[in-house]
């Protein structure tokens, strides 16, 4: 360390009440370079971000230095912090949707930070917004400064979100999970103009993710943080070449974790058929006498799954995924085309055998809100069994509720306790259980590991591989993650604007792409390096 | 924005075609003969048979509502059975005194509400918190009847600042007027601003949550610069929509006040018309009333657009 750090921490402790978060935090960022924090949620990363912010929950106790230029900020009022925010320190978060004001126009967000430290008027501020997003490439030709949040895209809103921080020049830029709610190609798109940024401005840019290979793609120097402690840090290459703390080699297995699967064995086998299926929205009507006009957010779309298999749909935010979730569910009738599920069809409504609904159950991403919170577990995953003809008796009612919950690796005694009583994993874990219980042939799952932290999410689907070999079960497994798709379908569909694009076995599609959306989708891919 | 603003007329014209006709349904048609109803059970044929004449009940049903409501458009509501006058000026007397008290207790309501409801939200917890929390809960558990008995007693009897009821008319002065309407205008307040302030307490809350305020903080702006430019406008629409309903619940809904101040509003003339069985009106006030409903929703709907870009839309 010969020259000064731009932003250097010294010992930086955090407690909000009686509880301690963060326990002697100490890193640096130099001008013109990127530090990455990495961290599985409850970490820290984020609250180390507030505390250079000084924005943190009532109640909050810092101590340590945490020093700009050699100016410690935790020694300044709150007066001069608010001098700081915007001009020296910028910060951009994780939900682009709900960062902006939705109020008020993206011009009038942008030329707020210049008029709040600056003497610059309405006008003028405005004027330098426009040059400011220009430099975000959202060029105002394109995107008139008078836009509302809500008329862009979330990774136009996330543009919006970087030209406010960087409007005045900061010397140091916090991005805290910038890419996390987005698309993978946005994400890219989003890292490469942050890394111009940096290197345009000799910008300092501390970069937060729960992702290592995001990081890996940009950052120079690396963090690794668990339970309010820095357990391992250095230049990202170093870090990455000697993985020295157990935590961190844990963490990087658990990011490309590829669970042990057995390959099917009858390949005729068709479970669900999926023929020229399409489903049309209806628009509100213009004006009182004109038609109401139709979106056609499913386009003609035929694909099988067989018995025990594993089957991918990929495919960006709005490209008609959900929607052809809700339509093989039974949940919306579909316009067009047929679906069968082993040999009965799939129609929305009553009509559908209560024999066929129960051969298929959903997992959302979600689990917290896809349960009734005042349900004790035992009586939420007992509530797809109405759908068993059979009526159970009491006691085997609780033993097939027992059975279930110990088949996904949880205790017989948590079908008395209440949901928010247990993590996301074991939540994600009470939501298969709940799907598993009428011994079902398919189980969708709805981006159902995306929420979960990568050392959980290597569980998870674990649990999944084991209990696919043990009941024949078929996935359809939907996410927006294309490398856990590829480390767990056997084939593949890419989905884009309703249609399927392109559909394979994973390897082939991953390694020989032939649509050039596939391409484009799996160039964006962020990847680790090879350690080994 | 003009687009939207039309489209909410056309559907506020549709809006009264239906209701002035609902109402001509349940008044005309239904129970049997309006005139008979009128005079009650001993009435001798003769006399209803000249007061249908009088009503025009003896020429067909769609020819009555369109004359009824072709009157209403000429700003004729025909001659009220019991008082022997026109109705219109009739109700244009009383509207003089219940669209000022409605607007007055509206506003009074308003600003005590949002400076309650700002402080309340913005130091959460706190001794001022609790005292606006304490005082609402009471706001709205008195009934106003019986505040407005306590003002009575404490400011006309005792202080002797204001008179205890009785309205001098508007020719005396605008103070004067004002003057008569305050202690009616507070009764009718407290409920309301009790009301609106726990509305913008809780809107502002939430509002103070979102991730925007996080963001305009995170740019320098102070915690206070923060609550002017993007919460409180936020925070807007549900208050709106409260400050459009106790509006038309205040121009009707006021005649116990106004019977403990005698006031000659229009709370008092529906209930006394209801009372004398004068269907026309009752007919009349309530098509006026189910006007100046809509017509305040329309305000309201036109306010959210301007409040909030993303309601401009449908």
């Amino acid at each position: 360390m010969t020259s000064r750090s731009l932003l250097q921490i010294d010992g930086l402790r955090l407690s909000i009440g009686e509880q301690p978060i963060l326990h002697n935090i100490s890193c640096s960022v130099d001008a013109g370079k990127v530090l990455g924090i990495i961290g599985e949620s409850g970490s820290g990363k984020s609250m180390t971000a507030y505390s250079i912010m000084r924005l943190l929950p009532q109640g909050a106790v810092v101590s340590g230095s945490i020093g700009i230029d050699g100016d410690n900020l935790l020694d300044k009022s709150e007066a001069q912090m608010c001098e700081v925010r915007g001009d020296d320190i910028g910060m951009v978060f994780q939900e682009p949707m709900t960062a902006l004001n939705p109020v008020l126009t993206i011009g009038d967000q942008v030329a707020e930070t210049i008029r709040i430290h600056t003497s610059a008027g309405r006008r003028e501020a405005l004027s330098v917004a426009h040059r400011v997003l220009e430099r975000v490439e959202l060029p105002p030709g394109k995107y008139p400064l008078s836009r509302y949040p809500h008329e862009l895209s979330g990774g136009q809103r996330q543009r919006v979100v970087i030209a406010m921080a960087i409007a005045l020049k900061p010397r140091l830029l916090i991005a805290d999970e910038p890419t996390t709610a987005l698309d993978v190609t946005t994400q890219a798109q989003i890292l490469s103009l942050l890394k111009k940024l940096v290197q345009e401005d000799d910008m300092g840019l501390i970069l937060i993710s729960h992702d290592l290979a995001v990081v890996a793609d940009i950052a120079d120097d690396i963090v690794i943080m668990r339970e309010g402690v820095v357990v391992e840090s250095g230049t990202v290459r170093s870090v990455f070449a000697q993985q020295t703390h157990a935590y961190t080699r844990q963490l990087f297995k658990a990011s490309s974790y590829q669970p042990e699967r057995s390959t099917i064995t009858n390949v005729d086998d068709n479970l669900l058929v999926v023929d020229n299926v399409s489903r049309d929205y209806r628009l509100p009507r213009t004006s009182f006498f004109s038609k109401p006009g139709y979106f056609r957010a499913v386009d003609r779309v035929s694909f099988t799954i067989r018995r025990g298999e594993n089957l991918g749909l990929v495919g960006e935010s709005g490209c008609g995924k959900s929607t052809l979730t809700r339509v093989i569910l039974g949940l919306d009738p579909c316009q067009q085309g047929s679906i069968v599920l082993d040999g009965e069809p799939v129609v929305a409504g009553q009509a559908m055998l209560r024999d066929t609904r129960k051969k298929m159950q959903v997992v959302f991403q979600d689990p917290y809100a896809s349960f009734n919170p005042r349900h004790k577990v035992g009586r939420l995953i007992a509530e797809p069994l109405h759908l068993v003809d059979q009526s159970l008796n009491t006691k085997d009612r609780a033993e097939l509720i027992v059975n279930t919950l110990l088949s996904v690796g949880l205790e017989a005694s948590d079908a008395e306790k209440f949901i928010h009583q247990f993590s996301g994993g074991q939540r994600q874990r009470i939501a298969i259980a709940r799907a598993l219980i009428t011994r079902p042939a398919l189980i969708i799952l709805d981006e159902a590991v995306s929420a979960l932290d990568v050392s959980i999410r290597a569980q998870i689907l674990d649990l999944l591989s084991d209990l696919s070999s043990a009941h024949t079960l078929s996935y359809l497994f939907i996410s927006h993650d294309l490398s856990v798709v590829r480390s767990v379908t056997d084939r593949v569909l890419v989905m884009k604007d309703g249609k399927i694009v392109e559909q394979g076995e994973t390897e082939a599609v991953f390694t020989r792409p032939s649509h050039p959306y596939t391409k484009r989708l799996i160039a964006a891919i962020p990847e680790l390096p090879v350690t080994d | 924005m003009l687009r939207f603003a039309l489209r909410r007329l056309l559907s506020l014209a549709l809006t009264l075609v239906a209701a002035s006709l609902i109402i001509f349904v349940a008044i005309e048609i239904v129970p049997g003969d309006p005139a008979s109803y009128m005079l009650g059970l001993n009435a001798q044929p003769e006399t209803v048979a000249a007061l249908r004449e009088e009503l025009g009940l003896n020429v067909s049903k769609p020819q009555r509502y369109f004359n009824w409501v072709g009157g209403m458009l000429r700003g004729d509501f025909g001659t009220s059975y019991t008082y022997r006058t026109e109705v219109t000026p009739m109700i244009a007397d009383r509207l003089l005194i219940s669209l000022p008290l409605a607007l007055y207790a509206l506003l009074l309501s308003t600003l005590i509400a949002f400076p309650a409801g700002v402080i309340a939200a913005t130091r959460r917890g706190s001794g001022a918190d609790l005292a606006v929390m304490g005082s609402t809960q009471i706001g709205i558990a008195l009934p106003n009847f019986w505040f407005a008995m306590l003002l009575v007693s404490l400011f006309a009897i005792k202080l002797r600042w204001f008179a205890s009821g009785g309205f001098p008319g508007w020719d005396t002065g605008l103070f004067a007027g004002l003057k008569a309407l305050t202690l009616p205008a507070i009764a009718l307040a407290l409920p309301q601003a009790s009301i609106l302030a726990r509305v913008m307490r809780s809107s502002l809350l939430d509002t103070l949550g979102e991730d925007f305020i996080r963001t305009a903080r995170a740019k320098g702006l102070t915690a206070r610069q923060a609550l002017w430019r993007h919460a409180l406008r936020n925070a807007l629409i549900p208050v709106l929509t409260i400050i459009g309903l106790q509006f038309s619940f205040l121009l009707a809904g006021a005649v116990i006040i106004e019977n403990i101040f005698y006031l000659p509003g229009l709370g008092r003339l529906i209930f006394q018309s209801l009372t004398q069985r004068d269907l026309i009106v009752v007919e009349s006030v309530v098509m006026l009333l189910v006007f100046a409903v809509v017509l305040v929703t329309f305000l309201v709907d036109v306010a959210y657009a301007i409040v909030d870009p993303r309601l401009r839309r449908k």
